[in-house]
């Protein structure tokens, strides 16, 4: 099936070639993926599997690109958000890159946006959540492979709500994406009738929890709501079960309070319950597959960031699938990568007006060390993309 | 604020001021000796929480890991004072902040090359495993208190060894008058070796304690470094017993704040700090 359509945009392809006066060089030219990805300091790991996901993907794709080179033009962000235009603006006009792939921190994503909104270059955004990318700041040429801060945490306010929790404490960080992630549950949650009791906001990077759990636990609400990702995510989850409260107000989270943690949370992350649009366990056959390569080829296990990776790939490899190799036409381009029906290894997903994803947010536990799924929680989900003209 | 959790909150924050205090008690102590500005402090507690976790993952036992990871931080020390430290102590302020700064850049990237950039953790060891009720909800852990307390035993024999032992008279002799104690014949580049090495070795263990109640992750050290500076101003520079109560008023600033004007608490501590400094310039007890 697979090489009937392929042999048949093939030769369609060679029709087009011949009815023009010149001929299309399109391949001689390699396509020029610019990578703007933290490759060293706290976010190194990311950037390393975001990087590795996508040329895996281009490399398994060889056959849908018809015969064009890639060109990767990889420079660290450092997650400097300063440092961003800069960089976005030397890969749009010196390089003239085909692709800007980047960025994993929100920052960054913003400073990078200043620069490429409207440009001939098409973005594509493997991870920093921030509400703007797809909602206010949206653009024909900015699309995004992650999620919006709002897509994994809206769905866990139903969750509570159907587990029969009332009042819930949230907490996060003070910053943007930990207080999208509040409002997003926040929004479902009281939709359907659950109060928040009280909302704590701690000063970024902090991570002395005590003080605040004391006070939640003489709150002694029905569950907890949290965002905390990375390092705090490990302080702020053995905090919680080593003053007692784990057995006793249930924790829920945004799924980046279990995401590459678990080893070093150990037992204290054993039943915290988390919505994401991806678990390492998910049963499904392209998952299997692609953990499998993915170990083989750079012998450590993936992970969602590299899932985002990959995913990158297949949007692109698709595009120049349908457009027989030729990208030059930025406005067909957009179109093919807006049509485009990925099929990930964290279920296939489409993309909104917006030019985010609609995919599918399960509720994930945490059993034996690792996220198992319990269910999906919403099918589909869409972010709201307030704001956006597209 | 009912009566139980203001207690509670008094425990939590005096706990973490005497953490700080661990941590805070080697930057002042090798200011007020060898007048030597250790920007570097920081990486020795995170170097010591990793360390920990090595250990732990090949021996399982914390007690011996904790040990090695001592002595390792004292033959740092050791190599530190007598290759580098040693070309400051004629030099200004200025030459030492490059340096030591530069050291923190070198043990960052040596803790990425060597454990990589994952958030790591330690598990509380077993015989300390327990916790105590507080209220139906609220649960001790038995380890923080026995850490609070291993910070208030450090802090008593730092006390006894400074005012009641030969070293300790050294030691404060070398502090108000470093010719004098070469003219009567005492090798004080021994001396600041010793007090450089037990400097960082404090800042080591208190990462090797700290690391079972919290995340090992780059950059760990930084961080605390500032709230450590923030502890040396106020106590007054180079004074330990002046460390040990700004740890405490810190610890307990920062965990009230935090609950009762979350607005402003990431601002207190540097609030009562720059209070503190307009009642005394030089600290509350500058030596």
């Amino acid at each position: 099936m697979l090489k009937s359509h392929s042999l048949r945009t093939a030769v369609v392809a060679g029709l087009a070639t011949l009815t023009l006066s010149t001929p299309v060089l399109a391949s001689d030219e390699p396509i020029k993926v610019g990578m703007m990805l933290p490759f060293s300091g706290v976010y190194g790991a990311l950037g390393d599997a975001t990087r590795n996901g996508l040329k895996m993907a281009l490399q398994e794709q060889v056959s849908r690109l018809h015969g064009r080179k890639i060109e990767y033009i990889e420079i660290d962000t450092e997650a400097r958000p300063e440092r961003a235009p800069e960089i976005a603006s030397s890969l749009l006009n010196n390089s003239e890159a085909d692709f800007i792939i980047g960025p994993v921190h929100s920052g960054v994503a913003m400073g990078m946006l200043k620069v490429l909104r409207g440009k001939d270059t098409v973005m594509i955004v493997p991870n920093a959540g921030a509400g703007p990318v797809t909602g206010p700041l949206c653009a024909p040429n900015v699309f995004r492979t992650s999620f919006s801060s709002w897509q994994p945490s809206y769905p866990m306010g139903n969750v509570a709500l159907d587990k029969g929790y009332r009042k819930v404490v949230t907490m996060s960080w003070n910053y943007g994406m930990g207080k999208e992630s509040l409002d997003a549950f926040e929004e479902s949650f009281t939709a359907g009738g659950g109060e928040i009791v009280k909302k704590i906001l701690v000063p970024f990077p902090k991570t002395e929890f005590q003080a605040y759990l004391s006070e939640i636990a003489s709150i002694n609400p029905d569950a907890v709501f949290v965002f905390f990702a990375g390092g705090g995510a490990v302080k702020f989850v053995k905090d919680y079960d080593a003053l007692g409260l784990k057995g006793k107000i249930p924790l829920l989270g945004s799924g980046f309070l279990t995401e590459g943690t678990l080893e070093a949370q150990g037992s204290a992350a054993e039943g915290v319950l988390t919505t994401l649009h991806y678990a390492d366990t998910l049963d499904n056959e392209l998952n299997g597959q692609f953990r499998a390569s993915y170990q083989q080829q750079f012998g450590k296990a993936s992970d969602i960031y590299a899932v985002q990776g990959y995913d990158t790939g297949l949007m692109i490899a698709s595009a120049v699938n349908q457009l027989s190799g030729d990208i030059s036409d930025q406005k067909a381009l957009i179109r093919a990568l807006e049509s485009t029906m990925v099929r990930s290894p964290r279920g296939d997903f489409t993309f909104s007006s917006a030019h985010n994803p609609v995919q599918n947010i399960y509720l994930r536990s945490v059993e034996n060390g690792e996220n198992r799924v319990v269910e999906i929680a919403a099918p589909a989900l869409a972010d709201p993309a307030r704001g956006c003209k597209l | 604020m009912t009566t139980s959790l203001f207690l509670v909150q008094l425990i939590n924050g005096l706990q973490y001021g005497l953490l700080l205090f661990l941590i805070a008690s080697g930057l002042t102590l090798v200011f007020g000796v060898m007048g030597i500005l250790n920007l570097a402090h920081g990486s020795m507690y995170m170097v010591g929480a990793y360390l920990v976790w090595y250990f732990v993952e090949h021996t399982g036992s914390f007690g011996l890991s904790a040990l090695i990871s001592a002595v390792i931080a004292l033959l740092i020390g050791i190599l530190m004072e007598r290759t580098l430290i040693r070309q400051l102590y004629r030099r200004n302020h200025l030459d030492q902040v490059l340096l030591t700064i530069g050291m923190i850049f070198v043990f960052n990237a040596l803790q990425g090359l060597l454990w990589g950039n994952d958030p790591l953790g330690v598990a509380v060891p077993a015989a300390l495993s327990s916790a105590i009720p507080v209220t139906d909800v609220l649960e001790y852990p038995v380890y923080r208190i026995f850490v609070a307390l291993l910070c208030v035993g450090i802090a008593a024999v730092m006390y006894f060894m400074i005012n009641k032992t030969r070293l300790g008279m050294l030691i404060r002799a070398g502090e108000s008058n470093r010719e004098m104690v070469e003219c009567l014949g005492i090798d004080i580049r021994k001396l600041y070796t010793i007090v450089f090495a037990i400097g960082v070795m404090l800042a080591a263990v208190a990462g090797v304690a700290a690391a079972p109640m919290s995340s090992i992750v780059p950059g760990m050290g930084e961080h605390i470094l500032i709230t450590c500076f923030v502890v040396v101003v106020i106590g007054g520079m180079g004074s330990i017993k002046g460390a040990f109560i700004a740890a405490l008023l810190v610890g307990l600033v920062d965990t009230f704040a935090s609950v009762l004007v979350p607005q402003l608490s990431s601002m207190m501590i540097y609030i009562l700090m720059a209070f503190i400094l307009l009642i005394k310039p030089q600290g509350l007890f500058s030596s």
